[in-house]
């Protein structure tokens, strides 16, 4: 077990020295804030809420990750394979789970420093009024959860191709979808044909419906082992993919 | 303890409906160099890639150094080091950034351990002065060392490095070969080139893989004897013949093929090409003697191991 951490640690090292060796990282983490603030602060009127609390700033979150998630996933694999280093990496005495798990974990760890670095906001609506802390705290994770997700799905979709564009584009739909799932408009037309246990398992997948349901302060575990198992799976996915698409 | 590091039995590979490698069985010995030889696309990479398990073959097992690659992958490449074609490697990267991160890979974690062998790599590989520049700053020449480097920092018993000088300038591809026959003493190291030169320069045997199919696995001597018949003789002169005589010359001598050529005001040039080792030089020295001619070097062609190459593939 030791062994099996200790190489997915340097894994996961190298991934996450490789944002920063770019000027990519600070791109992302500027963009990250100024978009996150400025709709919070515009699109979602924080200050004429006249609320101490959070909402603006989370309700944007899904949106944001939508397009953030894929340009920092959309490497993980594709570049590997385009460069040709993932036959490298792939005759290294390591597994496809360790490389695998050490690369996802070096892009959340990436995205737990952005929204460590807003925190500031959450020190402002302290200074302002009483939030409930706790709520902007499980929001907070949820948020990380779910940006796990979007990157679990980011990477697995990212084996597929060895152009980071493509990468990016097929990652940002596939989010989309995920989003949208919980849209009555998508429900409706699917409830109008498909039997009922189709639509509520579709509703269900929605990042969108976990997300605001943990907004509203209404904390439960299932949305927390929905984005769990959600990056669970797509990790599994993705670690059959990197075998089979290896030597494309 | 056994001396085949490497041993391959029956490998087959196919992709779809193309066959890549086709029962290829192969064994390599502590010392030796193997130079895999072959033209584009004749199953020299395929069969190295499934050497070093990055792909699975469809058939046959491989040992390295007796453990199955297939049942105990994670031991078996443990002993191995391997410059993949085209010498690929994390751009951003620093020389020696690059080298620790494949060395602790590799198992060197002990930090005292890795930067001994990260100097011995600066110093053995002449990567010093460019051990703390981004790779992708370097030039093709040190790229392919940074590639070499990798290969070896954790002193495997078994190289496998697919086209090493592939790209360098001749000066480049002269320390390479210089290198590999360094190093080459106590490993089994498996090179593959399609540059027939380099396998004279290093190898201590050839392995001609074409279609997919192992055909010589020989001495570059030994390979050069099975071809090296004596069917095609050169005789230069210090005269110029004028047409008749080389119209002559050409009917008197009973061969498959004579060419007379003259080379400049003074020389000529005659080649007398036949199918068996039948051309006597006796007669044919008798035949020659009613033009009085000046002979200046005589000798029996000794195919190239071009030549050679060429009439296994083809």
């Amino acid at each position: 077990m030791n062994a099996y951490l200790n190489k997915t640690f340097i894994i996961f090292d190298r991934e996450l020295r490789g944002y920063f060796r770019t000027p990519l990282a600070s791109i992302f983490l500027l963009v990250f804030l100024a978009l996150s603030s400025g709709m919070t602060f515009f699109l979602g009127r924080f200050f004429e809420r006249d609320q101490a609390d959070l909402t603006a700033f989370f309700a944007w979150h899904p949106w944001l990750f939508l397009i953030l998630m894929p340009a920092i996933g959309m490497r993980l694999w594709a570049e590997e394979r385009r460069s040709g280093t993932i036959e490298l990496l792939m005759t290294l005495p390591v597994t496809n789970s360790q490389l695998v798990i050490g690369k996802f974990f070096a892009s959340w760890v990436f995205t737990l420093i952005a929204l460590l670095l807003s925190t500031p906001i959450w020190i402002t609506v302290n200074y302002l009024g009483n939030p409930d802390n706790s709520v902007i705290f499980i929001s907070y994770l949820t948020s990380w959860l779910m940006a796990g997700a979007f990157l679990a799905l980011t990477s697995c979709l990212s084996t597929l191709t060895k152009n980071q564009v493509i990468a990016f584009i097929i990652s940002s739909i596939s989010g989309f979808i995920l989003i949208m799932a919980g849209f009555s408009l998508v429900l409706s037309t699917v409830r109008s044909w498909a039997p009922i246990w189709i639509t509520e398992t579709i509703g269900s997948m929605s990042f969108l419906s976990h997300f605001s349901r943990v907004q509203m302060g209404v904390f439960d575990l299932s949305t927390l082992i929905f984005f769990v198992s959600m990056i669970i799976l797509c990790l599994w996915i993705n670690i059959q993919l990197v075998q089979i698409k290896k030597a494309d | 303890m056994s001396i085949k590091l490497i041993e391959a039995k029956n490998l087959k590979k196919s992709f779809g409906d193309f066959v890549a490698v086709d029962n290829i069985n192969l064994t390599v010995e502590r010392g030796e160099v193997v130079g895999f030889l072959g033209p584009n696309g004749a199953g020299k990479s395929t069969t190295m890639k499934m050497l070093t398990g990055f792909l699975e073959p469809d058939g046959g097992e491989i040992f390295i150094e007796g453990i199955d690659l297939k049942t105990k992958p994670l031991e078996a490449k443990k002993s191995i080091g391997y410059l993949p074609e085209g010498a690929p490697s994390y751009s951003d990267m620093e020389v020696s950034e690059f080298l620790s991160f494949v060395g602790k890979m590799r198992g060197l974690n002990n930090n005292e351990l890795l930067n001994t062998r990260l100097s011995d790599m600066a110093e053995q590989i002449n990567l010093k002065e460019v051990w703390h520049k981004p790779i992708e700053t370097l030039s093709k020449g040190f790229k392919r060392r940074v590639g070499i480097a990798q290969a070896l920092i954790h002193d495997p018993d078994i190289l496998i490095l697919d086209e090493p000088t592939d790209g360098l300038d001749p000066n480049q591809k002269y320390e390479m070969r210089d290198l590999i026959k360094k190093i080459s003493t106590n490993k089994a190291i498996v090179i593959s080139t399609h540059i027939l030169e380099e396998v004279e320069a290093v190898c201590s045997r050839t392995v001609i893989i074409a279609n997919g199919q192992l055909l010589a696995n020989e001495t570059p001597d030994n390979l050069g004897k099975q071809f090296n018949k004596k069917n095609m003789f050169s005789l230069k002169v210090a005269n110029k013949l004028n047409n008749t005589q080389i119209k002559d010359i050409k009917s008197s001598l009973d061969y498959k093929k004579v060419t007379v050529k003259n080379l400049n005001i003074t020389d000529t040039l005659i080649l007398i090409e036949d199918e068996k080792e039948n051309i006597n030089l006796n007669k044919i020295m008798t035949q020659l003697k009613k033009y009085k001619l000046d002979i200046n070097e005589a000798n029996f062609i000794k195919p190239s191991l071009d030549d050679i190459f060429r009439k296994i593939t083809q």
